[in-house]
């Protein structure tokens, strides 16, 4: 019957227009803080609260493999966030075209075409650092961290986002490999950088510090089981911090006094 | 007027942890005092540092875990497992080779995995394996008995070699290890295990002063201590006999067969049971009754399991001696192996679950 009903005065109308645009603004604005909001979220999770390394347990395999030097982790997590960013992207921008039957082996199709790409550019600029990563460049193709945000964040969100979220998740998984390169090379040969110019060019020689003067190379420590001792650690005080947290939160929550509604069915 | 009414066992075993624990280290006594009469200060030297390294260890950890200080500290514990530490020591390693040892075994094995009871690996032995591990320089400094030692090993000697690297007279340890004839000399199982690769006969070999007069030279005389000691735990029935049973015979029947295909290329029986870490290893560390085994007939599978890969690992592996190595792994495996040899409940028929 709304057909019928035409509009009596203009009055009217243009009141019910100035309402729409004011909210679509508002809407708009809405839009806007929600965007910064999904931002924020996703750095947050990123880096802290789902970060590949310590929260998902992603990609452990070239994380305990190759973390040995701070410059080989360096190496390899820049190389990570290169190929995680790039996949983010495409995978976002052709999300629309992919079937949803064919679409691992798509991805995967994407994500081994960055990751020659790098490790060209790696072969070609950085020689020193593509022969000590070794098999470990080649192997970022099955790294479950890029293909995970790839399934579960940029074949369902627009690109920029996509990317920023590559990007954060990059950086967490960067992190925590230099975290674990750091302990790992200080405790098992006293250095830091060591190395160094083998990835950023002859200047970087200077990086390297001597930390500590060992007699004895500690080979725990460069040995993959001290990598999973060294992640145990970490993982085990991420979730001291958050428990911290998470106690702080209770105690503030406390002082609030609520009714509570007390039946005795419950 | 109600009775009380309690569930089985009725007949309680009043024994508690700190006896066990001092009974074990009263055990270990004949085995040091072999150790100290041929082989000097060193390992009784190492015990100490270990010893008052894990006790402050347990004291810090306690203390971050908000648990009984007291209680735990002095149950004598983490004093047994650096007593263990202590004599599978090389006598003239570094200090600091007890003090990580020690602290490795004691936070990270046993107090990381939520303390005594809950450790799945013997924390003395996992200590020595990342000592092996990581050391291996520092973890061959064998000493060779002291009868064919050149140096005067004193306490004081030994106590400087083992905090600076030099005796008093400034000997270095390599100087030390030296014998009378300029050679330097590893443990018998070691000597045996090279000279078998360079292609001698176990017969050309056994010439070497280290094995002495019968099969190792000091190191007969250790493990019979620690055999005496394993009798008396068995005796004050404190282990169970079925584990170190088992785990001697195992390696036994290996070593015979082994014997017995060619004998220039393989060493005897009793060169197997009295040289290297055996009777410790079979009397108390693969008898700890936190990481292994706990049904019988599973302690006899562990046994059995431990005496062929020591066995293999002293004779296949890259390491002269197996025992740790094997021991872990046994660790590894009890947990399967309690699995598949549940006893059966009392009251219910066989295959009836």
């Amino acid at each position: 019957m709304s057909n019928d009903i035409a509009p009596q005065n203009s009055k009217a109308a243009d009141i019910a227009d100035d309402l729409d645009e004011q909210e679509k603004a508002a809407e708009k604005s809405q839009a806007a803080v929600d965007l910064k909001a999904e931002y924020k979220e996703l750095a947050l999770q990123g880096l802290w609260k789902n970060n590949p390394g310590l929260v998902q347990l992603l990609g452990l395999c070239p994380l305990l493999a190759v973390t040995s030097t701070v410059t080989n982790a360096l190496g390899l997590g820049l190389a990570t966030l290169l190929v995680l960013v790039c996949s983010n992207v495409t995978v976002s921008a052709i999300r629309h075209w992919v079937p949803k039957e064919i679409r691992i082996p798509i991805f995967v199709l994407i994500i081994a075409a960055f990751v020659t790409c790098v490790q060209l550019l790696m072969n070609a600029y950085a020689y020193g650092i593509y022969q000590s990563l070794g098999i470990f460049l080649p192997l970022i193709v099955t790294n479950c961290a890029i293909i995970g945000r790839a399934e579960a964040y940029a074949s369902k969100n627009p690109v920029k986002q996509s990317a920023f979220d590559g990007l954060m998740m990059g950086l967490g998984f960067a992190i925590i490999l230099i975290i674990l390169g750091v302990i790992r090379e200080v405790l098992g040969q006293g250095t830091l950088f060591d190395g160094a110019d083998l990835l950023l060019g002859d200047w970087a020689s200077v990086l390297r510090i001597e930390v500590m003067q060992l007699d004895s190379q500690f080979l725990l420590a460069i040995l993959p089981p001290g990598a999973f001792i060294a992640m145990g650690f970490l993982i085990a005080l991420k979730n001291t911090i958050d428990s911290h947290i998470k106690a702080k939160e209770v105690a503030d929550t406390d002082l609030v006094i609520e009714r509570v509604r007390v039946n005795f069915d419950s | 007027m109600a009775f009380w009414i309690a569930s089985s066992p009725h007949n309680h075993n009043q024994t508690k942890t700190p006896n066990l624990m001092r009974l074990v280290i009263y055990a270990t006594l004949p085995g040091i005092l072999a150790q100290w009469y041929f082989f000097g200060w060193g390992n009784l030297i190492h015990i100490g540092i270990a010893m008052i390294t894990a006790l402050v260890c347990e004291f810090t950890v306690l203390s971050l875990r908000k648990k009984p200080i007291a209680h735990e500290l002095l149950d004598g514990s983490a004093l047994l497992t650096a007593l263990l530490l202590g004599i599978c020591l090389p006598a003239l390693a570094p200090w600091w080779i007890s003090v990580i040892g020690t602290i490795f075994a004691i936070v990270i094995v046993k107090q990381l995995y939520g303390g005594l009871g809950h450790n799945p690996f013997n924390p003395a032995m996992a200590g020595y394996v990342m000592l092996l591990v990581s050391f291996p320089l520092q973890m061959t400094l064998w000493q060779p008995p002291l009868s064919l030692v050149a140096v005067d090993l004193n306490f004081t000697n030994t106590l400087t070699t083992i905090l600076t690297g030099f005796t008093v007279e400034g000997y270095s340890v390599e100087q030390v290890r030296n014998t009378l004839d300029g050679i330097t000399m590893a443990t018998p199982l070691d000597t045996l295990k090279t000279n078998i690769n360079q292609g001698l006969t176990v017969l050309e070999s056994l010439n070497n002063p280290v094995f002495g007069d019968n099969f190792a030279l000091g190191w007969e005389w250790i493990n019979a201590g620690f055999l005496l000691g394993g009798l008396f735990l068995i005796f004050k029935k404190a282990i169970a006999w079925q584990t170190p049973v088992s785990f001697l015979i195992s390696l036994f029947i290996c070593s015979f067969i082994g014997y017995s295909m060619s004998p220039d290329s393989s060493a005897s029986t009793m060169f197997h049971w009295f040289s290297g870490a055996t009777m410790l290893g079979a009397f108390f560390i693969l008898t700890d009754p936190v990481t292994g085994a706990t049904s019988t007939k599973g302690r006899i599978i562990v046994g059995l399991l431990a005496g062929l890969l020591v066995y293999l690992i002293r004779t296949a592996g890259g390491y002269p001696d197996g025992i740790a190595f094997a021991i872990l792994l046994c660790n590894m495996s009890a947990p399967l192996i309690d699995q598949y040899t549940r006893p059966r409940t009392y009251g219910h028929l066989k295959g009836d679950k």
